[in-house]
Parts: C-alpha cells; sequence; structure tokens
C-alpha cells in the first residue's frame, strides 16, 4: 500500500519533470494574475496594502483551478486510471498521493513565490510568515476539494467549465480564512485563529476527501 | 473460479447482451466473440469489476466481485483497450509502476528481460517516440510478470502486434493455461492457441 503510493508519487513527479511547462503554466498564472491588479487599480500604496491579501489568495485560488482538470483525465484517457482502479491497494491511498503530487507541483511553488508578490504589493515583510502559512495550510485543501470535482467532472464534455462551477463555491471557506488571517495580522491582531481554523480544515479533508475522490472516480469511469 | 450469472448489460438505452450465464474453471481459455459493438469491451469490464452490470453478478470463488475489492484484484490482471503506458515514460518505467500497483515487485532486472523477450529495447526512449504495436508490446510484458495472477481479462491482445508478437503472446497465454490460470480474451484476428480447453461466448 505504502509502496503504491509511493510509486505513484514518484511517477507523477517524473511526469511533471518531463512536462515542465505545465506546471510553469500555473506558477506564471499566477504571479500574471496578481500581477494585473496594479495595473487595474492604480499604484496607490495603501490601497495595494489593503488588497493584497485577497488579492494573491484569489490569484491562488484560480491557479490551482488551472491543472485540476488534467489531474485524472490524462491517466483516463491512456488507461492507467483503470490499473489504478484495480490495483491492489485502496484507490483512496492512490487517490491521496494524486493529490499529494498535484499539491507539490501546483501548490507548493505558489507558496514559496507568495513572498514575492508581497513585495509588489509593499506588504510589510512581518506578514509575510503568516502569508506564507496561510497559503501553505490552505493550497492543500484546495487540491484535495478540487480533486473531488476533477473525480466528478471526469470524461464530461465541457468538464473544465463544470469543474470552477463546481469547485469555486467550494474554495469560499479557505479564501475566507486564508485572506482573514493575513488582514488580521495586518491589522495588529493574533492571526492563529484563522490559521487553526485553517489547520482544522485541512485536517478535515485530508481525512475525507480521498475516500471522496476514490468514490467519484468510480462512479465517473463507469 | 470466475462465475458470471444473468448478466445484463445496457449501454446508452440499448441492450447489448441479457441473461449472460458461464463458469471459468482454472486451465480454461475463454474466448468473446461478436461483431464491433456486440459488448466485448463491455463484458470484460463487468467482469473485472470496472462496469458494473444492469442485472446479474459476477462471483469469484463464489463471492461477489464487488464484496472482495482488492482481495479480488490482486489475482487478477486486465489488460484494456488504451494500453495504459504514459506516454511520457520508457517502457521499463512503464513497467515497474504497473507491477507496483499491481501489488508484485518487478526488480529492474526482471523488467528488462520481460521487455526484452517482448522485442523491446530497455533504453531511455519515451514511450512517445514508439511505434503502436511496439507500445502494445510493452503493456503486454506486464504477463511475463503476472504469472502469479490465476486471472487474465485480455482485451484485443493481438491488436496492432506483427506476426511474431502475436505468436509469442499466444504462446504466453497457453503457457499460462496450461500452468492452472484462466484467461478471458477478445480478438478479432484468427488466433490459434494451443489450450485444451477452449471456449466460446458469442455476443450479439
Amino acid at each position: 500500500m505504502i509502496a503504491a503510493a509511493r510509486c505513484v508519487v514518484r511517477r507523477d513527479l517524473l511526469l511533471a519533470l518531463r512536462r515542465p511547462s505545465d506546471v510553469g503554466t500555473a506558477l506564471l498564472f499566477f504571479v500574471i494574475v496578481a500581477s494585473l491588479f496594479p495595473l487595474g487599480i492604480g499604484a496607490e500604496p495603501n490601497q495595494l496594502r489593503a488588497v493584497a491579501p485577497g488579492v494573491i489568495w484569489v490569484a491562488a485560488l484560480l491557479s490551482s483551478m488551472l491543472s485540476l482538470s488534467r489531474l485524472f483525465a490524462a491517466d483516463h484517457a491512456d488507461g492507467t486510471l483503470e490499473q489504478m482502479l484495480l490495483g491492489v491497494s485502496p484507490l483512496g491511498v492512490i487517490a491521496a498521493a494524486k493529490v499529494f503530487t498535484h499539491w507539490l507541483v501546483s501548490g507548493l511553488p505558489l507558496v514559496l513565490i507568495a513572498p514575492l508578490i508581497a513585495l509588489q504589493y509593499d506588504l510589510p515583510a512581518s506578514l509575510y510568515g503568516t502569508l506564507a502559512l496561510s497559503l501553505l495550510l490552505g493550497t492543500p485543501v484546495l487540491s484535495l476539494i478540487g480533486a473531488i470535482g476533477a473525480a466528478l467532472t471526469l470524461g464530461l464534455r465541457g468538464g473544465g467549465v463544470l469543474l470552477s462551477l463546481l469547485v469555486l463555491p467550494l474554495y469560499v471557506p479557505v479564501l475566507i480564512m486564508g485572506a482573514g488571517s493575513v488582514d488580521m495580522a495586518a491589522a495588529g491582531l493574533a492571526p492563529q485563529g484563522q490559521l487553526q481554523l485553517l489547520g482544522a480544515l485541512l485536517l478535515l479533508a485530508a481525512a475525507f476527501a480521498p475516500w471522496a475522490i476514490a468514490a467519484a472516480l468510480r462512479i465517473s469511469t463507469e | 473460479m470466475l462465475e458470471a450469472s444473468n448478466l445484463d448489460c445496457l449501454r446508452g438505452g440499448r441492450a447489448l447482451f441479457r441473461s449472460l450465464s458461464f463458469a471459468l474453471q482454472g486451465g480454461e481459455l475463454l474466448r468473446i466473440v461478436g461483431a464491433n459493438g456486440s459488448g466485448k469491451t463491455s463484458l470484460l469490464k463487468i467482469l473485472c469489476g470496472l462496469l458494473s452490470p444492469e442485472a446479474g453478478e459476477v462471483r469469484w470463488q463464489g463471492t461477489p466481485i464487488p464484496n472482495l475489492r482488492e482481495d479480488f484484484t490482486r489475482h487478477l490482471v486486465y489488460l484494456g483497450h488504451a494500453p495504459a503506458v504514459k506516454d511520457d515514460l520508457t517502457a521499463a518505467e512503464n513497467l515497474t509502476v504497473a507491477c507496483t500497483l499491481a501489488g508484485r515487485t518487478a526488480s529492474p532486472q526482471q523488467a528488462r528481460e520481460a521487455l526484452e523477450s517482448y522485442g523491446l529495447a530497455a533504453n531511455d526512449v519515451a514511450v512517445r517516440r514508439l511505434s503502436q504495436g511496439q507500445r502494445r508490446r510493452a503493456a503486454l510484458a506486464r504477463l511475463l510478470l503476472s504469472a502469479a495472477a490465476p486471472l487474465w481479462l485480455l482485451d484485443e491482445p493481438f491488436a496492432a502486434l506483427d506476426a511474431a508478437a502475436a505468436r509469442f503472446t499466444e504462446e504466453l497465454i497457453a503457457s499460462h493455461v496450461a500452468q492452472g490460470g484462466a484467461v478471458v480474451y477478445t480478438t478479432h484476428q484468427e488466433a490459434t492457441i494451443g489450450a485444451a480447453a477452449l471456449r466460446v461466448v458469442e455476443l450479439g
């Protein structure tokens, strides 16, 4: 079981490594979306500082959305998903491994690059920690919830649009708590409460989402 | 070993087959014949549990397969319509991944030997650069490492293969059946597999 999970993580990382453009696109999308806002709303520093957490979080949300539709679609098309369904390890474990890899290649880079974006918004350096931490806790939740949607819309025509309609509303709590924690810290309050809620969401999603993904995969491959 | 009882299959509102029943013992070879669209692939998918039948059930050693799940799939090799190889990986990497998922360990040495006996050099070429037939060989090499699994379900194993590879696959199937395994396969080619007990299910 552990061997199968490790094998799937290794395989997906190898695939991402051989197709670096896929990873690069999502990251570049994040940077571009976050850079468009100052152009649109003007370069008034106080205003930028105020909108920064929200903008960075929304950009992260959209960017993690972008790579979701490919999460299972490629495996579905070439038949490897069937082999996973017929594997000896529980499908939930395989799904968890796939989501973890998805986060490693699409979520983690956002966490690492976010302080750079924050610099663009003149966010005080003292907030970088909170911002990175909130993304570190929040982006895995995005991957987990998104994967349920990706599994449900697998093989549907126009699945990509449906996927965003399905998943974006579910991202709302993560967005509120993620951006909220940075806002709290910016106002000089303790962000721990929001971060703990994010952590709780992560635990909840990590415990239940893999099984929901597995069930959704079985439904949509029928 | 494997028992299908009263299977009904509906696809897109059309009945492909109704009340299909058969039982398969170890050492038996079952060929599913039928025209295109008669439900051969659907039947194979039902047999391995990827698809649930409209009515009826499939039993493995007497237990319905939805209740067994991993305890059934560990005895099974399913080679589907899609070759289940990743284009960006090499044939050897694909083989190792497939074996690990199936709960069998394949050393790099074994993987290389399996590929070589299928006429594929175990080099660093991604499967994307191989021909359709070579891709099929890379998928079929799994069979060489799956002798431990008693039940093989093969969907068009000879498609896109040249004569030599097709003959090699036939021999592989024959020897698996001779060793007490059970094989269900579909094909449009005239395959001659030297097995004692060949049975045919005709669809459509």
